[in-house]
This record gives structure tokens, sequence and C-alpha cells, in this order.
């Protein structure tokens, strides 16, 4: 229990905290603005592995970190929009719609993996770059604290800025007006002349190069390569995350970090003597329960609405 | 004055084939008032839809001050400087007042949304045209009065010189009305041009300067409000156009079969759909439900038939009381119902027309077996019933969807008719379908009637109801402002005066006709 407990408490773990909660709170903050938008999008997991290899694919190819991270955003953003085009001009829905790109997320990136490599597993023989770790000065300095927070990947720190950024946009400019108002009741956007197509295209395509971003941290951050199914449902927990948030993004950070602590707590239990197999759950496991928990305290609180009304 | 909207040859064809407008010409001055009545169905929201560029003109042309318009959006209206305050509020209810009023056109700082300038917008609108409103408010938190408010300004912020209000005191309390009035005079006297939809009279005689009236999708005409009376207007609302005669016998009356006592109900916000009803329903009679739609008929209708769930009273079937009974349990014991929409409720749009005729009757022992259904039965009968009711298709097995209206109601007809009933209730037996099937339906009621069944029908066709109807009951803010014994003797004038609940009987009165 000591051994757990030192492990816990430590300066690595809270670092390691910090690095698992990016995925998740970029596909959160993504699921935030596609709900704000009306939409339920559940592309982030398929996205996010289509942005990983895309970001390996580029820097592999053209030797720039930056370059494979643009590849990886652009190609995020634009599956977004695809997602938009085919719900709205093609008239599919959302789900289905979504369960396609997931499909494709996972397998289609194997397939052109082995096409390039032909390897089917992970792209080792591919020499892909990685975003840059930043040290912070200042606070690199600062006993603990500094351990905690400096020395992390840039997309680290790009994550919690796009929080601020996410909630700008949504509450502070006429976009987010909009899109929040075509979520809610799009035919009185549309009775003011909003375009409610273009505004949800908008919005599902922020949604993708969030995840985008997310995917690309997955493939070069956190790890140097991409594998088969990298992500490891790290898209499916920021939707979580995102139900769980009141579909704020501040609200998204604190249940993405909640989710990143039970990633990281996964990943340091492995190094003592318990079956792997239920510390890998661990995760999945938190989520679970932690909706269920969630679920059962909102329906009181409606139920208490109601008796209030009545 | 000066005429601000001119409407020229104006004509609606749905896709459905369905003409709710023709050929409508009007137009409204700068500075007035201008009441558009008529019944549901005569076509005013269609006309308001296509002011509105919500909807386009099959043919015609609209003038805004002169100049021909193609509004081909509501955003183009807005441009033309026409509002519309619709019945059911667009709002979002999340965002503030001052977010609702400027959505779609938000001032901005830089990249960033003005939420000051959206609330001195709003206060300045809201000064100047006397509608005070809590700018900062959110929506969810104001009262409906408040919110028909701010779709007002909305609209004047977008510079709406013609606003178009649809049918905008239903939904509010005689003071807020009251308030509504005031401010719509003031806006007048600031020279717009408001288009008042209603078909409440007194509030037309009140608060408007002319009136048009529609019926049937057709501009019947536009009148000076000081020139005529409530009782006028009303007769042309539903005056009758073309009378087609039903040939009929006169009815047999048998015993009563269905007794409702106070029958009443309430729907989720409290209001009465149906308050206190009380009604015998005889063999061998067809009785009329009358009144403007959404009165009462249809939910009468669906209270019997157990769709809808009683507050108060009891409905007895051959005295047995069944207020408590399933659907399920009164349609075996001998209620049939056509419901309202055909598509909705009463098909099911893929499946066969064998499979919908077996609808409902999939637990009869003469369909079913132990486990499979006896195929040959089912579609012998189904050929039975398209051959009797002569439902033109491709055969039994063709999607029912494939059909047009009128054989998809005959389908419906024939299923309902078929199953042995004993009161049947039919809602809006032939709406929208062509007068070869409407005339079968109806054909096919008296025949039931001369049978012996027990008829309650409710029809927004006037003609349709006067004609069917043995006995009449009319309906008003949901309750029953007059029953007619027998129909023969009353003036379409009088039943007009009863539609809009201007004269009433009292439940005396009504109470003796039953047992009289």
């Amino acid at each position: 229990m000591n051994e757990v407990l030192e492990l816990v408490f430590s300066t690595s773990f809270a670092f390691s905290v910090l690095r698992l909660t990016t995925p998740i709170l970029l596909a959160a903050l993504a699921s935030v603005i596609s709900e704000r938008a009306g939409i339920g999008n559940i592309t982030m997991e398929g996205t996010m592995l289509i942005s990983a290899f895309m970001g390996v694919v580029v820097s592999a190819y053209t030797g720039s970190a930056w370059l494979g991270f643009l590849g990886g955003v652009v190609i995020g953003g634009l599956t977004g929009w695809l997602l938009s085009y085919i719900i709205f001009k093609l008239q599919v829905n959302d789900i289905l719609a979504g369960i396609a790109i997931n499909l494709i997320g996972s397998g289609g990136t194997v397939f052109l993996l082995f096409a390039l490599t032909g390897v089917r597993g992970i792209s080792t023989s591919l020499s892909s770059k990685v975003m840059p770790s930043i040290d912070i000065p200042f606070i690199r300095d600062i006993p603990i604290l500094g351990e905690i927070l400096s020395g992390h990947n840039i997309i680290t720190y790009l994550s919690f800025v796009t929080v601020i950024v996410i909630w700008f946009l949504l509450f502070k400019t006429a976009l987010g007006l909009r899109i929040r108002s075509v979520g809610e009741n799009p035919d009185a956007a549309k009775s003011v002349g909003v375009n409610v197509y273009k505004t949800k295209s908008i919005a599902l395509t922020i949604a993708g190069v969030l995840s985008g971003m997310g995917g690309v941290y997955m493939s070069m951050g956190y790890v140097s390569w991409f594998a088969k199914d990298l992500t490891a449902g790290r898209g499916w927990i920021g939707i979580a995350a995102a139900a769980m948030s009141g579909m704020h993004p501040v609200g998204a950070m604190v249940a993405s970090v909640f989710f990143g602590i039970a990633d990281a707590a996964a990943n340091t239990l492995q190094t003592i003597n318990l079956p792997s197999q239920l510390v890998l759950m661990i995760p999945y496991v938190v989520t679970l329960i932690a909706m269920c928990v969630y679920a059962y305290f909102r329906l009181q609180r409606k139920k208490k609405l109601a008796r209030k009304k009545a | 004055m000066s005429e601000i909207l001119r409407v020229e040859h104006l004509m609606k064809v749905y896709g459905n084939g369905v003409m709710a407008n023709k050929d409508i010409n009007f137009t409204a001055e700068k500075g007035e008032i201008h009441a558009i009545c008529g019944e549901n169905g005569a076509g005013k929201s269609t006309l308001m839809k296509m002011l509105y560029g919500i909807e386009q003109p099959s043919e015609g042309d609209i003038y805004v001050k002169g100049e021909k318009v193609h509004l081909t959006s509501s955003a183009k209206a807005i441009e033309h400087s026409i509002g519309m305050v619709h019945q059911h509020f667009m709002l979002v209810p999340s965002l503030t007042v001052a977010e609702n009023v400027v959505l779609g056109v938000e001032p901005k700082r830089g990249i960033k949304f003005d939420a000051k300038e959206a609330v001195r917008l709003t206060e300045e609108i809201a000064q100047k045209y006397n509608l005070s409103v809590p700018a900062k408010e959110k929506v969810e938190n104001i009262s409906v009065g408040l919110k028909q408010r701010v779709e007002i300004i909305k609209a004047l912020l977008k510079g709406a010189e013609i606003l178009i209000l649809d049918e905008p005191t239903t939904v509010l309390t005689p003071q807020e009305t009251e308030e509504l009035f005031v401010e719509l005079k003031h806006l007048r006297d600031e020279g717009h041009t408001i288009l008042f939809i209603s078909h409440k009279l007194y509030e037309v005689k009140k608060l408007c300067d002319r009136v048009t009236v529609m019926r049937g999708g057709r501009m019947i005409a536009t009148k000076n409000v000081s020139e005529v009376s409530e009782a006028d207007i009303s007769r042309m609302m539903v005056g009758r156009d073309v009378v087609e005669v039903i040939e009929k016998d006169r009815a047999v009356p048998g015993d009563t079969v269905l007794k409702l006592s106070g029958v009443t109900c309430v729907n989720s916000s409290g209001r009465k759909l149906l308050d206190n009803v009380s009604l015998n329903v005889r063999k061998g009679v067809i009785l009329g439900l009358a009144g403007v739609e959404g009165n009462g008929q249809h939910e009468l209708l669906e209270a019997i038939a157990g769709i809808e769930k009683l507050t108060a009273g009891t409905i007895q079937f051959h005295g047995r009381d069944i207020t408590n009974d399933s659907i399920r349990a009164r349609r075996e014991a001998g209620v049939s119902h056509i419901p309202e929409d055909r598509m909705a409720e009463g098909t099911a749009k893929k499946f066969s027309i064998t499979n919908n005729i077996l609808a409902g009757r999939q637990r009869n022992p003469r369909y079913t077996g132990k486990v499979l259904f006896k195929m040959k039965e089912i579609r012998a009968e189904a050929d039975t019933l398209v051959r009797e009711y002569q439902v033109k298709c491709s055969g039994r097995e063709q999607e029912i969807g494939m059909l047009s209206g009128g054989n998809i109601q005959k389908v419906v007809v024939a299923r309902e008719f078929s199953a042995g009933p004993e009161v049947i209730l039919v809602d809006q037996p032939t709406r929208g379908i062509d007068i070869g099937a409407a005339t079968f339906i109806r054909n096919r009621l008296v025949q039931l009637r001369d049978e012996g069944k027990a008829i309650l029908v409710n029809s927004a066709d006037l003609n349709e109801v006067l004609g069917l109807s043995d006995s009449l009951a009319v309906f008003h803010n949901g309750r029953i402002t007059g029953y007619f014994e027998d129909t023969s003797a009353l003036t379409e004038e009088e039943l007009g005066l009863y539609m809009l609940g201007i004269k009433k009987q009292t439940a005396e009165e009504i109470e003796e006709k039953f047992h009289g």
C-alpha cells in the first residue's frame, strides 16, 4: 500500500496526469463544441487516429515535425467538415455517419500503413518526428511545481490554451452565439437569417481540428510512432468527459483531468505487483462508474426541478 | 395613406397537390392594422409563410413599396422590411433577451461579440416603441407576454416596417392581450403596418382598421372594420361555397350506446382541452362535432378512443364504464377510430396494404393460429376489402405509401369499418383527398348509420359536417356551446355564432335535449 501511495504522490505521477489528460481534453472540447451546435458527434476516436497517422507520415516525408502537425490538424478539420457534409447534405443519421468515420479511422489507417511500409502493426520504419517539449523559464525552477508543470510537449500546453480559446469562441463571439443558437433552436436561428448548415459545418470543422490535435499528440508527443488503434479509446473517454462537463469547456477540462488521473494510475500501477489486466482496466471502469454517478445526479436534479415547477 | 404591400394573383400548390391558396389579391396600407381572418385551413398560414419567405408561391407576385420582390428566404423577407412573430416563439431559451434580439445581426467589437452594444440596441428600441423588456435576463426566465415583446423587438431591430403576427393572443392572458394591443396601436401610429392573423373576432373589432377574410384558400373580401359587425365577419368566414348534397334518409335513432358525463382533459401545461363535456350518442345517428379547429372536437374523439386520458368524468359504453379501459379493450368491444392523420396514425407507410389491414387484428383467432398467421385468411380479407372499397392499387401487396391520399384513406376506412364496430369515431374523414374518394367515404358512413351504427364525425370542412350530421354538437374552448338534435333548421350564421363562442346554450338547455 505504501508503495502505491508513494507512486501516486510523486511529482512524476502528477506530470503524467497532465500528459495523459491532453488527448482526452482535446477530444472532450471537440465534443463540447459539437454538442453546443446540436450534433451528436462521435467521431473523435476515428478522427484522432486519422490525424495521428497523417502526422507521422507527413513528418516522416518532409522531415518537419511542424508540417506533420499541420497535416494532422488539417486532415482532422477536413474529417469534421466531411462529417457535416454527410449529415446535412446527404442526410445521413449522425451516429451512423460517426460509426463510418470511426471505422475508417481504425481500419483505413492500418491499411495505408501497410501500403506504405509493408508492416501492419507499427510505423517504426518511418522516421517520423516528434513535437518539441518545452521548459518554461522561471516555472521550471520552482520546486515540485516546476517538475510537474514544465517540460511538457508543446501540444499539452496548447490543449490547455485551447480551453480558453473555445470558451471565448462559444461565449464571447458572434459565431459562438450562432453556434449555440443553431444547437438549441435551429428554427429560431433560421428565421432571423442565420445559415444553419454553415454554422453547424463550422462547428464540426473546429471539432475536427481539435480531435486532430489530440491525434497528432498521440503519435508525435505521447509516443513517437503510429500503431493500430493507438488512441486506445481516449476519443470515447473524451466524449464521456464532455457529457459530464455540462458542455462547458472549463467543465470539460476538470472532467478530463479526472480521467487523466485514472489513466496515469493505470500506467503507474503497472510497475508494481498487480495483474496488469486489472490495472489496464482502470480508465475504462472509472469512465463507466463516473458516467453512472453523473447520470444519477443529473436525474435527481431533474426530478427536483420538476417538483419545483409542479 | 399609401400602399406598402400588394399581393397579386398569389397561388400556392404544395408538393402533395394540395392547393392552399388560390388567386389571392390584397393590399396593406402604411400605418394600418390589417386583420386576416379565416378558419383553420383557410390558407392564412400559407399566405403568411409566403410573405415571410418560408414558402414560395407557385404563381403570382408580391410587391413591397411598389417594387416586385422575390422572397426566397426569411433573410430576403427581412431585407425587404418584413418581420414576423410566429405563433410558436422563435427564441433560444438559454440566451439573454438582448442576445436573442441581435441574433443574425450581431454587433461586434474586433473579433468579440459586443454584448454591451446588444443590450444598448435592445433598450433603445424598447424605449422608442414603449416595449420594456429585461435585456440581460435569460429568455427561459421571462413570461410569455415578455417573450412576445422580445419577438416584436427582434423584428423591429431588423428594420421591419411590415409586421406579421400569427395568432398572437392565443398564448396570452387577457391582461397581456390588453398590453399587446396598446403596443401595437403605438406601432401603427409610428407608421408601421401590422398584419394581425386571428379568428377571435372581438379582438379584430377592437384592434384592427381593416379586415380581410379568407375561406377555403380564397380571399373572400376586404372591409373596413368600422363598417362590419362580428356577425358579418363570421358569416364570411364560415359561409358555404357550394353545397354538396349528401343523399340520405331521415335518421332512425336507436338506443344510447355511448354516454359521456363531465369529460375533462387537461394537457401537460394545464390547459383544459375538454371542459366538462356531456353527450349521449345513439345508434343510427351521425353526430357531427363542429367548431373552429382546436376547440376540443379532435380531443373528444381521442378521449373516446382511449388515446387522450381523462382528468375527470366518465365514458360509458352500453352502460359499462370504459373510462379506464385500454385502447385495445375498447377496440375489441366495438369502437372503431379513423384517426386525424392517416400517415402518422392511420397506417404504416412502408407496409403493404395487407399488413395495414391486419394491423390491430393480429390477435384475432380468425387470422392467427397458435404460432403463425393464417396467411390465406388474411390475404382473402385484404382482397375482399380492396375490391369492396375500390382501392386503386397494383394489388394487395403494394406498399401503402405508394398510393394516393384518397386510396390510403380508403384502406384505413376499410379496416375500421369492417372490424364490426358499434361506434365509429371519424376524425377528418376526407381531408385532402379527391372528390371521388370523399364521396365514396361519405356514402359509406350514411350506409353504416342506416345499419344502426353510432357515428361521430369531426371535420374541418364545415360543409361535410353539416351535410353528414343528423345531430350536431358545437364546440368552443373545449366546451359544448350548442347542441342541435336536428340540424335541418340550423342556419350557417347561427352556427358561426356558436362556433366562435358569441352565442351559447346553457348546460341545462343542452341537458334537456338529451332527456327530452
